[in-house]
């Protein structure tokens, strides 16, 4: 993992020191709030609908063990005692005051951690895939360019005010578990000719006009990776809209001017650029890369034939192939039926922690699905660290299950929110869990407005709150996918009352039990199989009364 | 043409250290509990608090005025929103609705 050097905690401390200066000065009345403001959301500090909100970016979601048990701390001595981990690999806490917030951040700053650029029109974290560096099919582990652009972007004089926020995704494998299809630059590890670099996908991204994002070039060696990214931004700077807000991302500007300018102005300015990188930032990418050395994995024995049931369900939903045959990627689920997607308690974080450091090499992960990851566990720990892991309420076996659910906070917390995503997810998951394993492998995403940070569009079934009339409605979407295959949900048809949300999606699913051609056919496939109707069908059977 | 009736209001923001929701009381005093705001059924007095409230930006940050209906116990929130900022988040029972009110 990437440890920081005296350069980055100078600039940490620094950076600190100054926040807490504007913080004291808006505390004295020196500064206005229009003033702070915009000096608070760079340091991730938002205000939020009944409290401050600090978002902590997790880089690329990787995590250590220490790291862990100082989100832990921070949830317990400043917070309510939880955390609320986001899709976009961060970690959100929703009860924070002003004058606490530089204690925390010179607190994160002792583990190399910190909230900058987590708001604001900047490049914000760099995520990646939630697997990386253990994922049986990776080409390529995406951290240590992910940690080449952390640096890069962070700080960047030219790319503090863009015309709105930019993210960017890697995945270093070519099964996308990133969702670089909706990020405003996607990376994707590829080879030709026995070489290793990105295929670049520029302009996806989710919202209020969801696109996929498109592919500006196919294939970009590895040492091109600052000057061509820097040459996109760039371009986007200087094309972006900056008179409407809601046509001011990438994706505007991509689609406005066309994909073929866009590249032709890319490649004009990346030539460039190119000539500015002298090499420095390939010495950075080796010095990094040392960091992320694979750990010294310790040779296991193979799990025992016989196991406890409640054991092997959790194998089978949570357990994934490591690239090494005797380890094993554990997802810890953070999706208790009945709880909020994504909140872990400081107990449960320091329990995480612990378990890291005792059977997986001190690593941990956060996935955008805001699950924690275990990425490098010896095969024959799994029962052990099930049964710490059940006993904490963390034993939950449904990942990639229909209470699997991604939720926004909403408007439980979120100023934002149109409605409420929190007690949908919560209802769904306890209604749905009976039949969770029969239904099999299934994507519910929640939103509570359209700024869609619950992905509803990339869900097999998507629900996106919105505010009717003074009264919570939910639209339905239905068959969306975040994957390398990546589809925009299609609306299924009216929205639903808050109480009948969660029984449309059980006909939704009961339906599916009935129209799939056999257990093997998952939701997804029997809609794109079937296409919309017989899905509406369940979901509005006075419609079809009325048409018979 | 005619001019829709003025819906009562109530001043509301949050408080500028903790953030906290909060709303004006009659006496001038920042409360956490809506039952306590002071309600304006004029919308010339509404106005006149919300230009005052918005002064104090030493004590609370995004002042504004705030639909309700006067109840039994004081005002209540018309939109759900104000529903949801008066009592706390529903997933858990932290809110504020169930520490002082």
């Amino acid at each position: 993992m990437y440890q920081y050097d005296e350069f980055d905690t100078a600039f940490l401390a620094e950076r600190n020191a100054q926040f807490r200066a504007q913080v004291e000065r808006r505390l004295d009345g020196s500064l206005t709030e229009d003033e702070f403001k915009p000096l608070r959301l760079m340091n991730g500090v938002y205000l939020q609908l009944h409290a401050y909100m600090l978002r902590v970016a997790i880089p690329y979601g990787t995590l250590s063990a220490d790291q862990m048990r100082v989100l832990a701390e921070l949830a317990e001595r400043w917070d309510k005692g939880y955390g609320h981990f986001t899709t976009r690999q961060n970690i959100q806490y929703n009860w924070p005051k002003l004058r606490d917030i530089p204690d925390m951040l010179d607190r994160l700053a002792e583990v190399g951690m910190h909230a900058i650029q987590t708001s604001g029109n900047t490049i914000r974290n760099v995520t990646a895939d939630h697997f990386a560096g253990a994922a049986a099919d990776e080409l390529v582990d995406p951290r240590p360019y992910a940690e080449l652009l952390r640096q890069w972007s962070t700080d960047h004089p030219e790319f503090q005010f863009l015309p709105r926020k930019f993210k960017i995704a890697v995945s270093g494998s070519p099964n996308d578990r990133a969702v670089t299809k909706a990020h405003d630059i996607g990376l994707v590890a590829t080879e030709r000719d026995g070489e290793t670099g990105f295929e670049v996908l520029v302009g996806g991204g989710l919202g209020r006009t969801p696109m996929v994002g498109k592919t500006i070039r196919d294939f970009l060696p590895l040492a091109d990776l600052l000057p061509y990214c820097e040459a996109i931004v760039s371009v986007y700077n200087r094309l972006g809209r900056r008179d409407n807000k809601y046509k001011a991302r990438i994706k505007i500007t991509v689609h406005e001017n066309g994909l073929d300018e866009m590249r032709a102005q890319v490649e004009a300015r990346f030539a460039e650029l190119r000539a500015q990188f002298d090499g420095r930032d390939m010495d950075a990418l080796d010095r990094i890369r040392k960091q992320f050395a694979l750990p010294p994995f310790r040779a296991s024995s193979p799990l025992p034939d016989r196991l406890d049931p409640a054991l092997q369900g959790w194998l089978e939903a949570n357990v994934t192939p490591h690239k090494r045959a005797d380890h094993a990627i554990v997802t810890i689920s953070i999706k208790a039926h009945g709880q909020t997607p994504g909140d872990a308690t400081a107990d449960q974080m320091r329990l995480m922690a612990d378990l890291a450091e005792r059977y997986g090499y001190g690593e941990l992960r956060i996935s955008h699905e805001q699950n924690v990851i275990l990425p490098h566990v010896r095969r024959a720990d799994l029962p052990a660290i099930y049964a710490r892991l059940n006993k904490a309420g963390l034993g939950t076996a449904n990942v990639g299950l229909a209470s699997d659910i991604i939720a926004c906070p909403g408007m439980d917390y979120c100023a934002l929110a149109t409605a409420r995503s929190i007690p949908v997810a919560q209802g769904l998951a306890v209604a749905l869990q009976p039949l969770e394993r029969e239904i099999g492998a299934l994507k519910i995403k929640i939103s509570g407005c359209i700024n869609a940070c619950g992905h509803h569009h990339v869900g097999h079934i998507g629900i996106l709150g919105l505010d009717r009339a003074g009264v919570e409605n939910y639209q339905i979407t239905l068959g969306g996918d975040g994957t390398e295959t990546m589809t925009i949900g299609e609306r299924a048809g009216p929205g639903f009352a808050y109480d009948q949300i969660v029984p449309a999606v059980e006909r939704l699913v009961r339906a599916y039990l009935k129209l799939r051609r056999d257990t093997d056919e998952t939701f997804l496939a029997a809609y794109r199989r079937l296409g919309a109707a017989p899905f509406k069908a369940a979901l509005y059977p006075e419609e079809k009364a009325h048409a018979a | 043409m005619s001019r829709r009736p003025f819906i009562p209001k109530v001043v509301t923001a949050n408080r500028l250290i903790e953030g906290d929701v909060v709303y004006l009381a009659a006496d001038d005093r920042w409360v956490v509990s809506l039952k306590e705001a002071e309600i304006y059924e004029d919308e010339a007095v509404a106005e006149a608090r919300l230009l005052d409230a918005s002064r104090q930006t030493e004590t609370v940050v995004g002042v504004y005025l705030a639909d309700v209906t006067p109840g039994p116990d004081g005002p209540e929130p018309v939109h759900f929103r104000e529903a949801f900022r008066a009592s706390g988040p529903t997933n858990y029972a932290h809110g504020k609705a169930h520490e002082v009110l």
